[in-house]
């Protein structure tokens, strides 16, 4: 299956996030070694060359790293994959908080709805 | 375009003021266009727009009217045929052949052509090479001649609507075909109307309106610049 991407923005910024996502929640763990350029494209079902620039970011920003002839691999620095992973949370808190001060939620009625929806879950 | 392909941009193909009359009647203007090597690029427009006017002045099924054609350095002619591999919209193989009879011409005919590449695809689809052609849905038919089409090892691949008439799980595997056999050294051109389907296998889109060239750029410009997909985009240029 080709991954989903939403039609207003970029691909490769899709791209760049749905690979970290992967990274954070242990699909892919530090260390390990990514497939080909395109192979990858092949797999998310999307362009080489916008594959390759999703890539290239993600090597700029130390997340992936270049093994000369090898090929590229996850970096093994997890400091760095626990802020992205407390990045990518606080972004999805951010969201959820805008959301529900559309809905005129005052911030203690959004951590008492938080907390009672929190409780509920775990019975 | 994008940035970060600088180093691909080697053009492929260079069209010069190329022009198509009929009679009266403007098919192609003067049209003023480079495409390098190593991308896909979608070719959209409405129909009659002059996309099949354009890839069949690229194939020398038709002869220009003006102006200039070049595929890799050369002019159309028997050196541009060896480098372009063409699925036209409608076929033109002999459905009482069987497929290897097939593979067996375009062997003959393509020095580029690559049989174990075409038989490894058509195992993969569980396609019998034994088979005739007449036997098969339409469906069979149009991957076949896709295989095909990109079993050669050629600089351009001309795909005239290759996955009109397909169900989505034909339509994913022939756009997964064309990203499997992509080469840095060769370009793509598909003509289609199904542009959600492949936008995201696209680098690259050319709008064509009455004949003209009026958008030449990146998917990924479209997207970032109108907040849109192309096939969004699209919609919106072309409103009826």
């Amino acid at each position: 299956m080709a991954w989903k991407f939403d039609s207003d923005r970029p691909i490769y910024t899709q791209l760049l996030e749905q690979i970290k996502l992967g990274i954070v929640s242990n699909q892919y763990l530090p260390g390990d070694k990514l497939p080909s350029v395109r192979d990858f494209a092949f797999i998310a079902g999307v362009n080489p060359n916008t594959m390759q620039r999703a890539l290239s970011q993600l090597e700029q920003q130390g997340i992936i790293f270049t093994n000369r002839t090898e090929g590229k691999y996850i970096t093994t620095d997890t400091n760095l994959i626990t802020q992205m992973r407390e990045s990518i949370a606080k972004e999805q808190v951010h969201t959820f908080c805008e959301k529900m001060r559309k809905l005129n939620y005052s911030t203690s009625e959004i951590i008492s709805l938080l907390s009672d929806v929190l409780k509920e879950e775990e019975v | 375009m994008n940035k970060t392909n600088a180093t691909s941009l080697t053009p492929l193909l260079v069209c010069q003021n190329l022009s198509k009359q009929y009679g009266s009647f403007t098919a192609l203007f003067p049209m003023n266009l480079i495409i390098p090597k190593g991308r896909i690029v979608g070719l959209l427009g409405p129909n009659g727009s002059g996309k099949t006017t354009f890839i069949k002045l690229l194939n020398g099924l038709i002869t220009k009217s003006s102006g200039d054609i070049q595929v890799d350095g050369n002019p159309i002619g028997v050196e541009s045929k060896k480098v372009i591999s063409y699925l036209p919209d409608r076929t033109y193989l002999n459905m009482s052949n069987t497929v290897n009879e097939i593979l067996d011409l375009f062997e003959d005919f393509y020095e580029d052509f690559d049989r174990s590449r075409a038989l490894s695809m058509l195992e993969s689809l569980q396609i019998d090479p034994k088979s005739r052609l007449k036997t098969m849905s339409k469906g069979t038919k149009e991957k076949v001649q896709l295989i095909l089409v990109m079993s050669r090892n050629a600089k351009l691949y001309i795909l005239d609507e290759p996955i009109a008439g397909v169900d989505p799980a034909a339509r994913d595997y022939i756009l997964r075909t064309i990203i499997q056999n992509y080469n840095p050294n060769a370009t793509v051109i598909i003509a289609t109307h199904l542009i959600s389907d492949i936008e995201q296998i696209l680098d690259d889109v050319i709008f064509l309106q009455n004949g003209q060239v009026t958008l030449y750029t990146s998917v990924e410009e479209i997207r970032a610049t109108h907040g849109k997909s192309v096939d969004e985009y699209f919609r919106e240029v072309f409103r009826c």
